[in-house]
């Protein structure tokens, strides 16, 4: 863990160092002096989101550990697996399988069309729509979907935003149109679309190799944000655009107009003017290999890497992970300043390969490549 | 309603003039159909109610009598059964129902569009709104704040402002969402649908596997959808009812027996009459027969309730009459009888003596009902014959008739009408046209009609709309004329029984020539073509391909499906060929409609349009596809759909 140590700081340790000192002569128990040290240095760190996480596995329920997606909807969780859907409500696991009408066991990503209360599922097979119980899904062949492995979905209105390794596409859920995006007809240079975050003014597509698509549902055009260096290992200006043209998310923000991108070489923010780039040696992230973004407002932000879950409020950063030799949980804070801080935490998200968050009021849940983890905020 | 008297005599010297030409056709029936399909076409049929629907005002002084043909909706006296006032509504209402406060009426016209609102104080149309496509039942949520309508085409219900009517989201629904029912409780609306799901998965067996539908639960106040109960094996399901304290809900819906080859209507093989009954009186659902060991409950509609909970009413269309159930008796059944794995009971035909009371006869395709608020009296629409059976319901037997006012005269179209909804021609009355043909269209199934051996040439149900104009008839064109296909055809390998009278039979086919094709909901008259629907129309027409090869003229889509219709009516291999099926050639279907039609190809194994390319056209027989690109193929699509 890097931690950066000034005089202040240096200070303050050798307090807390006396004041453990005489509490382990005193006898206190080694969890209170946990406590009153994590109390110590709290107050001199921003606030961040604390939380107690519970992990859900194969042991208890979850349908496979591999979770590539995680969606709340309200008091149900879904989770889709490598092998399978799960649905968690009211203590239980409910496992839907392709024997239940799902397209594919490998179930990439979820949405939820919030006026109907259905759950799209994205799979490596086709696209399924889950209402009341009841499955139907559309693959390639039997409907107008391009491409069966479905990465992204997002919901807007009427409409069924679709990002799959063929290309992005438009389901009219009036209408039953299904609308094709790719090469032919946009800015598209690869046509593998990793995610789509659909809004009733922009709809801005994630592509693997083709940077951001960005369509305007009021002119029906499309555009294209690209990395501007146009190199894959390294950035010439920081700022310039878009931190890189693998782009793995996109999280739009209307009543901000403000786009989250992640990509495999660190995240961006875009405000419709200045881009702001995210990368490792210059923010809080413990990677910059980024498999997901989801803003919360045009400031605050969740990222899903490789090295663990970050948290960004606008100025600092949260991260939440495992150390990699005692797989102890940790929690690290790093201000304005670059000052990062061990908070002490009993509890860490399942692994940390994070795939996909999703909120469910102040807590969160958290898909990993070893399980499910539900954050529940403490106050 | 009020008629020019003027105008009856018309219709009534025209209707006499039909029946005339119609017996002087008995020989030449072919050309007697076309003259009087032509004369129905000018105008000149007499102008029907067709009562379809019956609703009681809340304290029981008037009779709303929807009427699906003259598009009104009428209001009886409910004492004298006098008319009260006609109000006209939007083309082919088929649903209605009132505000739990009884104010307004919600009347679904299925051919427009639209749901219109009448005033029940003043009986005028207050608002006109439009909705989704052929809405064919509406119902308003308990808080007023929401109206609900089931749209058979979209096979959704869209969820409506009370206020305004303006459509806020749409519920995905049974394939054919048509009826919906408020719980007595007012927490949940049901709805049913008339043409089967399609089949969760690719199975590559299809069209052999059995139907399945769902009554699908609706939060009324949420308007979300919390429930799909399912009901395995079953196409066609229609009213559903509740008893007043809600413990019991009943379904009426059709059990097709379409895996096993017809020639099996003498054992009890063509289909099962059944509800499926649910609720806290009964427990899990279950489906218990209509039918009795030699005489079938032909095409279950209407279902009611008595107030006290012992009766449950259930019409009849195809058997002409209304059962009387007795409900203490059907409970007593249904739980004392070991319960089938299957939950169904609909194969035991011994069933329904332990708890049907009465039978009832009644009027041509009878269909809604409506019981007066103390039970005593059940009012049936007798569709087809424009009056209303009041039921005594303490003695079971038809107390009086009301005929609506309108021509007495029953005319060739109108015979023919009430001969391809009447269950009386065939073996045991089980089946009618119209139970395969729902409400006089498809029923999405697949069927082993066995002319040419058990178990050969599966075919796919098709549409009746606009087919006059496509002989020959059937996949392999071997019926030159709807007269071959309705006659001897049609007595031979279904009804098993009596044949029709010439008379008869040209009135049948009659009847079958003047149904028009519905609005077509993709590109609806007078609207232009999308920039899709353009492209794949281009890819319709064309001669060459996208490698710049003619493409010859016997493998282009516009070729065997030219013209209006979109059939040249000539046979053809187009590669689907099975292992059961005789004949390799087939006719080419006419497009009408295509985008309602699915399943697809001649045995319905084409779940939809798509696979038809997709799956079933591996060296381009079936038109020359596999040079376009998936988002080309859709646009093809877009364009076949507003055929």
């Amino acid at each position: 863990m890097k931690r950066f140590i000034n005089k202040k700081w240096l200070a303050m340790a050798l307090v807390v160092g006396a004041v453990f000192a005489a509490a382990e002569r005193r006898g206190f128990a080694q969890e209170a002096k946990h406590h009153f040290r994590g109390a110590l240095l709290a107050s001199m760190v921003p606030e961040m989101p604390r939380f107690r996480f519970e992990n859900f596995t194969t042991a208890n329920g979850l349908p496979n550990n591999h979770v590539f997606a995680v969606l709340v909807d309200g008091g149900r969780i879904w989770a889709g697996t490598d092998n399978g859907l799960g649905l968690y409500e009211n203590g239980k696991w409910k496992i839907y399988t392709t024997a239940d009408g799902l397209a594919h066991r490998a179930v990439l990503s979820l949405a939820l069309d919030k006026r109907t209360g259905d759950v799209w599922a994205g799979t490596m097979g086709g696209l399924s729509r889950i209402s009341g119980g009841r499955i139907d899904s559309f693959t390639q062949l039997s409907s107008g979907l391009s491409n069966n492995i479905v990465y992204g979905i997002s919901i807007e209105g009427e409409n069924v935003w679709i990002a799959t390794a063929a290309g992005a596409c438009r389901l009219d859920l009036h209408t039953n149109q299904w609308s094709l995006y790719n090469e032919r007809n946009t800015p598209m240079a690869e046509i593998w679309s990793y995610a789509v975050s659909a809004t009733p003014t922009k709809v801005y597509y994630g592509i693997w190799g083709s940077g951001v698509l960005e369509y305007d549902q009021k002119t029906g055009q499309w555009d294209k944000y690209d990395d501007p260096d146009g190199e894959t290992e390294m950035v010439l200006f920081k700022d310039q655009g878009l931190i890189h043209e693998i782009v793995t998310s996109v999280s739009y923000i209307e009543k901000d107009k403000v786009l989250w991108a992640a990509t495999y070489f660190g995240d961006s923010h875009y405000d419709g003017r200045y881009w702001h780039n995210f990368l490792v040696k210059d923010s809080g992230l413990p990677s910059n290999f980024t498999n997901q973004v989801k803003g919360v407002d045009g400031k605050r932000a969740w990222f899903c890497t490789d090295k663990g879950l970050a948290y960004y409020d606008g100025v600092n950063w949260a991260v939440y992970t495992r150390s990699l030799t005692t797989h102890k949980p940790v929690m690290t804070v790093r201000d304005a300043k670059g000052i990062v801080t061990e908070i002490p935490v009993t509890s860490g998200p399942a692994h940390n390969y994070i795939l996909g968050i999703d909120f469910q009021g102040d807590d969160i849940w958290v898909a990993t490549a070893e399980g499910l983890s539900h954050g529940i905020l403490q106050r | 309603m009020i008629r020019n008297p003027g105008r009856g005599q018309m219709r009534l010297a025209v209707g006499f003039c039909a029946l005339v030409a119609t017996m002087f056709s008995v020989v030449f029936w072919s050309e007697g159909t076309v003259d009087a399909a032509t004369a129905a076409a000018n105008g000149a049929e007499p102008e029907y109610a067709s009562p379809l629907e019956l609703l009681f005002s809340p304290q029981g002084e008037r009779i709303y009598v929807l009427c699906n043909e003259s598009d009104e909706v009428r209001v009886l006296d409910a004492a004298t059964y006098a008319p009260i006032k006609s109000v006209a509504v939007g083309h082919q209402p088929r649903g209605f129902s009132l505000s739990p406060d009884g104010t307004r009426l919600y009347v679904a016209n299925s051919w427009d569009d639209t749901v219109s609102v009448i005033d029940t104080r003043t009986l005028e149309v207050m608002a006109t709104w439009p909705v989704g496509a052929e809405p064919s039942g509406v119902a308003e949520g308990p808080k007023g704040d929401y109206v609900f309508v089931a749209n058979r085409i979209s096979s959704d219900i869209a969820v409506l402002d009370a206020l305004t009517g303006v459509e806020e989201k749409r519920l995905m629904a049974g394939r054919g969402a048509s009826y919906l029912t408020l719980s007595p409780d007012g927490k949940r609306i049901y709805v049913t649908h008339i043409y089967p799901n399609p089949p969760a998965l690719r199975t590559g067996l299809e069209n052999r596997t059995p139907p399945e539908s769902e009554i699908t639960v609706i939060d009324a106040q949420r308007a979300t959808v919390v429930d799909r109960i399912p009901l395995p094996s079953i196409a066609g399901v229609f009213h559903l009812a509740f008893s007043n304290d809600g413990r019991l809900g009943a379904v009426a819906e059709y059990h097709p027996k379409n895996l096993i080859p017809l020639a099996h209507l003498e054992h009890g093989g063509a289909f099962a009459y059944t509800l499926t009954v649910f609720g806290a009186d009964v427990g899990q659902p279950v489906e218990i027969p209509l039918d009795e060991l030699d005489r079938y409950a032909s095409q279950p509609f209407g279902v009611t309730i008595a107030p006290d909970g012992s009766r449950l009413y259930v019409s009849l269309g195809g058997s002409e009459s209304v059962l009387a159930i007795d409900v203490p008796r059907l409970l007593h059944f249904v739980h004392s009888r070991p319960r089938p794995v299957s939950g169904s009971f609909a194969q035991d035909l011994s069933a329904s003596g332990n708890y049907v009371v009465a039978r009832i006869p009644v009027g041509h395709n009878p269909r809604g009902l409506a019981l007066s608020n103390d039970g005593h009296r059940l009012f049936v629409a007798n569709r087809l014959d424009d009056t209303i059976s009041v039921i005594d319901t303490s003695k079971l037997r038809v107390a009086a008739t009301i005929a609506l006012e309108g021509p007495r005269a029953v005319s060739a179209l109108r015979r023919g009408e009430q001969t391809f909804y009447s269950a009386h021609y065939s073996f045991q009355g089980q089946i009618s046209c119209s139970s395969c043909h729902i409400d006089s269209t498809f029923d999405g199934l697949q069927w082993n009609l066995e002319p040419n051996g058990f178990g050969r040439d599966i075919v796919d149900n098709k549409l009746l709309e606009g087919i006059k104009d496509t002989a020959p008839y059937k996949w392999n064109g071997a019926n030159p004329d709807i007269g071959t296909e309705c006659g001897p055809r049609t007595e031979k390998y279904f009804w098993r029984s009596e044949n029709y009278d010439d008379r008869t039979l040209t009135d049948l086919v009659t009847y079958i020539r003047s149904l028009p094709a519905r609005p077509n909901r993709w590109h609806l008259p007078g609207s232009e073509l999308t920039p899709a629907q353009e492209r794949g129309k281009a890819i319709f027409e064309r001669a060459v391909d996208k490698f710049k090869k003619p493409i010859p003229e016997t493998n282009r889509c516009s070729t065997c499906h030219s013209g209006p219709l979109g059939t040249n009516r000539k046979l053809f291999d187009v590669g689907t060929k099975r292992a059961t099926d005789n004949p390799g050639l087939l006719k080419a279907p006419q497009l009408t409609n295509i985008g309602l039609t699915a399943p697809y190809l001649h045995d319905g194994s084409a779940r939809s349009l798509e696979e038809i390319w997709t799956i079933y056209n591996p060296d381009d027989k079936h038109g020359r596809t596999n040079d376009l690109t998936k988002d080309e193929l859709n646009d093809l699509i877009e364009y076949l759909r507003t055929r």
